[in-house]
């Protein structure tokens, strides 16, 4: 097979920030017709390069070749004069418009000399690209009226009605359900099979596997390696990514059940908008065992958290904890009876980041009398705990006086879990525990909560990351509007069976699930 | 004392003493203006500060009711609320410390501390009222502090009009003696200036604030309250007792300002027909000291000093004692405004580094 012709090409690319070289002398180089992935950890340099690209950023070195040609994209306009268009992680788009108002705007097709746009036709075309690249998007719907996955083709819409041939796609799935993920994964080999190349920023794995042609792997701004999908494998790719050896799987012994530790029953619990979160929510967590809620956000999780730990108030139902009552209880109360909360974002809920790190780590303890003494906090032995656990739990920072803001995000979560889990609660709720982390940060963590379940705590994982809920997972209880609609066994089921479930397609099938009663 | 080197080489704490440098020249460029002398003007301030026995001692009365109002508004900040009410919580502290004074008669063993105890109550009542209102009702901190100081100026000038009046005085009838917390032979030491008891209760009170917010489990938790709320609520912390305990104590910190006003100074209250403004000094003070417990101190010193001072530069050098103002004013926008002076350090040290290197 002939050599493809090279669509992009970027040389010695190098751009600054204060205190950070984003990227580092980079090379990248974008064949025709390939879905090129750019793989690393949070804060690699992918989105800088691909901004670079896109006309975003000025790189400080190095030069730009499109088609063969040097250019000097000074801007979104020239890019999208090159034909490159870009697919942001966080959408564009003017909510009461519609979708093709949105995809003319700053482009529209005039009549009358130029005096008006010319809507019918602006229509037309937009329907006839949606079909031409199967992305099934309604011109005329409004944009508040769909669904985040529509939303995101709209952006696709946008850069090809505007002539894109280079896409680039940034953390697109982050944001998209299964069934999305495999939708646009669809359209995505639909665009390259059509000419379009595609470069698509993630640090899924996964995805590379299913999809790209070639992956580039980035590492603290510097290009690591460059190679075709075929040739490797995901343990190959994670290792070039974080720089070591990590493990992808999870070395999980079978769970040893034990007594039922959390039982909730017919819960409800009012959300913010006064409509009921929570209805008559049921399930029973056991010692030793680690129960996944899956379920799409916004479907009641975070209240179910919030109730469970006291910060909302229960309407109705009961919360018990080793038989004992704590429905409507103070949060103190409840955390002293044996829940331990991972919060769902660390910055908000878990941490104080102008604190540091030793007071951070009694935030919940720090009126107990270890760390009291004649009436004044005993800073020797919070200083020690915090000593101990900052080993223990491998936090890396520089002292137990740096303040926690200062701390990498995959740092403030272990300093989290550390304090949580040395609280030895009975139940350990973890909401999101990996939420933005890489991969090394992600692989101790999930050690960390299986080696709490087979230490027999029970422990409730919360998260919206399926691939997550059924590594970890003993049980996985699937949450839809407020209620448990499921319960499954992750050995028997996969990621489009739970998609389907949380979207309320399908009850489960199979003799092995276990129905609700409803 | 390397700790001490280190504490001021540090930049947070060169960026307030690079705004009174850029404070006190804008004084100066503004009296050029207006055809003054400045280096007279300056040199008059001091002289009037520590020139004689009695003007030293005058000065140390003015820096201490800045110190407490000082720590109150900081204490405040420190829990996350911004205490405009201090003025309402120092003259409430006047007025409960007169009220004991001037109405009740016992031995000075329990009546200057009665007194003191019961004026401090007032002030810590009147900023637990504007807690209770945030944090049972929700309403805004600044707005009700704000109201309250009306409500205090107001409230006290009917107490001692209908109660405390002394006939054709305008004031209230003098506390009596066993009530008065004057220290008579330091007094005497200093040309009879107006020493008292609360000079020593002031820097008390700065041992107080840094012990009480950095080594006690309540003071974590005023402390977490004001860091981050949310974190606070997920930690089993109340939240709004935090607020409301916070309020009495930043209020009990201006009451005693206003109680050591009455009991060491004035010894009786005055009908007053406005604010004493020793309570908005006190933002200011917390503001350049950056709410810890030494910046506070050094900044009332600072404040209290330049204020006295103005006296003297009206004397000596023709300058209106409003400037004066006008420096503090600069020195705490300044204090605020840290992103000019980084600018200016860069500048000045900066183009020097520069020059070498070529
Ligand atoms: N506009 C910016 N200003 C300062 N620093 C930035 C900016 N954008 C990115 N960075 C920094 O550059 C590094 C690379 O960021 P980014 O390209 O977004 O990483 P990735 O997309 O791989 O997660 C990070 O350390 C980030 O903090
Ligand atoms: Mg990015």
């Amino acid at each position: 097979m002939e050599q493809a012709r090279t669509v992009v090409e970027m040389r010695n690319i190098t751009k600054r920030f204060p205190g950070i070289v984003a990227n580092d002398n980079v090379n990248f180089k974008l064949s025709k017709g390939e879905i090129h992935a750019l793989l690393g950890e949070n804060g690699a340099g992918k989105s800088t390069l691909m901004n670079i690209l896109f006309g975003l950023y000025q790189p400080e070195e190095g030069e730009i070749f499109v088609n063969e040609q040097e250019v000097a994209i000074d801007g979104p306009n020239k890019a999208i004069k090159l034909g490159i268009g870009m697919v942001h992680q966080h959408f564009k788009l003017v909510h009461p418009f519609t979708v093709t108002e949105n995809i003319i705007l700053g482009s529209e097709p005039k009549k009358w000399l130029g005096l008006a746009v010319n809507k019918k036709l602006a229509y037309e075309q937009v329907g006839n690209l949606s079909k031409q690249y199967g992305l099934n998007v309604d011109p005329y719907a409004r944009i508040d009226e769909i669904s985040v996955g529509m939303q995101q083709r709209v952006e696709i819409l946008k850069t090809l009605y505007r002539g894109a041939d280079i896409l680039i796609f940034d953390e697109p799935t982050a944001v998209l359900t299964p069934q999305e993920i495999s939708e646009l994964l669809v359209i995505m080999r639909n665009l390259v099979q059509q000419g379009k190349s595609i470069v698509l920023i993630t640090h899924k794995l996964k995805e590379i596997m299913a999809i790209a042609d070639t992956v580039t792997i980035v590492r603290r701004g510097k290009v690591i390696d460059s190679l075709p999908v075929a040739g490797t494998n995901p343990n190959q790719l994670a290792e070039k990514m974080v720089g070591r050896e990590v493990s992808l799987k999870l070395d999980k012994k079978v769970a040893v059940l034990g007594d039922p530790v959390l039982e909730v029953k017919d819960l409800v619990v009012k959300g913010r908008s006064g409509l009921n979160a929570l209805n008559e929510t049921s399930f029973v967590l056991k010692r030793g065992e680690i129960l996944g809620i899956a379920g799409v956000e916004g479907n009641g999780q975070s209240e179910l958290i919030e109730a469970l730990t006291g910060l909302r108030s229960v309407a109705a139902g009961s919360i018990r904890i080793s038989g004992v009552e704590v429905a409507g209880e103070s949060p103190r109360k409840i955390s002293e009876a044996g829940i331990s909360l991972i919060p769902e974002d660390r910055h908000k809920h878990g941490l104080v980041l102008d604190f540091p790190v030793r007071e951070n780590m009694v935030l919940e303890t720090y009126y107990q009398p270890q760390f009291n003494k004649n009436g004044f906090m005993d800073f020797d032995a919070i200083d020690e705990h915090a000593t101990r656990l900052v080993k223990e739990f491998d936090v890396r920072t520089p002292t137990i006086m740096t303040e926690a803001r200062a701390l990498s995000g995959g740092n403030q979560q272990k300093a989290i879990i550390a304090r949580e889990v040395d609280k030895n609660p009975d139940v350990l709720i973890a909401a999101q525990p990996t939420r933005g982390l890489d991969v090394g940060a992600i692989e101790f963590i999930h050690k960390r909560l299986v080696e709490q379940r087979n230490m027999g705590k029970a422990v409730l994982l919360v998260s919206y990351e399926l691939e997550e809920i059924l590594q970890l997972s003993d049980r996985i209880a699937v949450i839809y509007e407020g209620r448990i609609v499921g319960e499954v066994n992750p050995a028997e089921t996969n990621d489009q069976e739970l998609g389907l479930m949380m979207t309320d397609y399908k009850q489960p099938q199979g003799g092995s699930n276990i129905e609700q009663a409803d | 004392m390397n700790k001490l080197i280190k504490a001021f080489t540090k930049e947070s704490a060169v960026v307030p003493f690079i705004a009174i440098l850029l404070g006190l020249l804008l004084g100066a460029v503004i009296m050029l203006i207006g055809g003054y002398d400045p280096i007279l003007a300056y040199k008059s301030l001091l002289e009037k500060v520590f020139g004689n026995p009695y003007d030293f001692g005058e000065t140390l009365t003015a820096i201490t009711p800045l110190i407490f109002t000082g720590l109150a508004v900081a204490f405040a900040f420190r829990t996350g609320l911004f205490n405009i009410g201090a003025e309402g919580q120092f003259i409430m502290g006047m007025t409960g410390a007169t009220i004991i004074g001037v109405s009740v008669h016992l031995p000075w063993y329990i009546h200057a501390p009665l007194a003191v105890l019961v004026g401090a109550f007032f002030g810590g009542f009147w900023g637990m009222i504007a807690g209770y209102l945030k944090a049972a009702r929700g309403v805004n901190e600044v707005i009700t502090t704000i109201m309250l100081n009306w409500i205090a100026l107001h409230l006290s000038n009917y107490i001692i009009n209908d109660y405390l009046l002394e006939p054709g005085k305008g004031r209230s009838y003098m506390v009596d003696d066993s009530a008065a917390v004057t220290i008579g032979w330091l007094s005497r030491i200093l040309d009879d200036a107006r020493i008292h008891w609360g000079m020593f209760f002031a820097i008390l009170a700065v041992i107080f604030y840094y012990v009480f917010l950095w080594k006690t489990k309540q003071g974590f938790e005023l402390r977490v309250v004001g860091s981050n709320a949310d974190a606070a609520r997920y930690a089993g912390i109340n939240v709004n007792k935090g607020i409301i305990k916070a309020m009495f104590i930043s209020g009990t910190l201006a009451g005693l300002a206003g109680v050591f006003q009455v009991l060491g100074v004035f010894l009786n209250q005055a009908v007053s027909a406005s604010p004493t403004g020793y309570g908005f000094d006190g933002i200011a003070v917390a503001l350049l000291g950056g709410n810890t417990p030494i910046g506070v101190f050094l900044g009332a010193i600072l404040f209290g000093t330049l204020s006295y001072g103005a006296a003297g530069m009206s004397f000596g050098a023709d300058v209106p004692p409003e400037i004066i103002r006008i420096v503090i004013g600069s020195v705490i926008f300044f204090v605020a405004a840290p992103g000019i002076i980084r600018w200016f350090i860069k500048r000045t040290f900066g183009k020097k580094r520069k020059g070498e290197v070529i």
